[in-house]
């Protein structure tokens, strides 16, 4: 329900003139609910920006729904799933 | 990637047999200014509220369809917790509120120039609204005529 309620705020700003983002927890409600420009995460529930205390992750995150917002497009609605960078090998 | 296996067999079942909202047609407002010198707003269905702001309430039927503002300068470790869903784990957000309100990452992208600036409020609710009109008819078109009278041009919405 968090799902749809965000992609519909979404799309209420949008009609607004404000351009969104919103970043999903669910992939198949995107894909229904139709909100012009989200994020599919590959998070469980609770844990949108990937782990708590860890800003650097919760800054990638952010960062690619931000290249998202900034992709040119002349219409939506756009759906990109996130990819996490992989962990860094040991030295 | 999260999908509905995370969820308990009724939820799942509600989930299934629910019949989604659609946006039709998708609106479409693309950046009228770089980033770098648009204001950005905060919008998160976590259900956080500031010290004193009335708790969402579970009890309403179909869902609380409220918002509350939350001030660009608050403290994000003072944000409280009262989405009352039970379907996930709490943990992580309470441990800190920025996994799920990300007030002060966006503080982050404002000093950093990444953004052009940081409303002055945002926006919380709670997302488990299983049945949304309200929420569609009076609290988005209020939350909306907010954010563009506070010129805000750019909005990162976050569920939970």
């Amino acid at each position: 329900m968090c799902n749809q309620a965000v992609c519909l705020a979404a799309a209420e700003l949008e009609r607004n003139g404000i351009s969104t983002v919103a970043l999903v927890l669910l992939r198949s409600v995107a894909e229904r609910v139709r909100p012009p420009r989200a994020l599919a995460l590959p998070f469980r529930h609770g844990y949108p920006l990937d782990a708590p205390n860890q800003p650097e992750r919760q800054h990638a995150v952010i960062e690619a729904a931000l290249r998202l917002l900034e992709t040119p497009a002349e219409r939506g609605p756009l759906l990109v799933d996130y990819e996490p960078a992989p962990p860094a090998r040991p030295a | 990637m999260g999908d509905l296996s995370e969820f308990s067999l009724p939820i799942r079942m509600f989930l299934r047999g629910y019949r989604w909202r659609v946006v039709d047609p998708v609106p479409w407002a693309p950046l009228r200014v770089p980033l770098a010198r648009a204001r950005l707003a905060l919008f998160s269905s976590a259900g956080f509220v500031m010290p004193g702001q009335p708790a969402f309430d579970e009890g309403i039927r179909g869902g609380d369809p409220s918002f509350r503002e939350i001030p660009s300068d608050a403290d994000p470790a003072a944000l409280v917790d009262t989405h009352r869903s039970e379907s996930f784990d709490h943990a992580g957000m309470q441990s800190d509120p920025n996994l799920a309100f990300p007030l002060q990452r966006a503080r982050e992208l404002a000093l950093r120039g990444r953004i052009g600036s940081l409303n002055h409020r945002h926006w919380s609710f709670m997302g488990s609204i299983t049945a949304p009109g309200r929420f569609v008819a009076e609290t988005l078109p209020r939350m909306a005529a907010d954010a563009l009278a506070d010129g805000v041009q750019a909005a990162l919405l976050v569920p939970v």
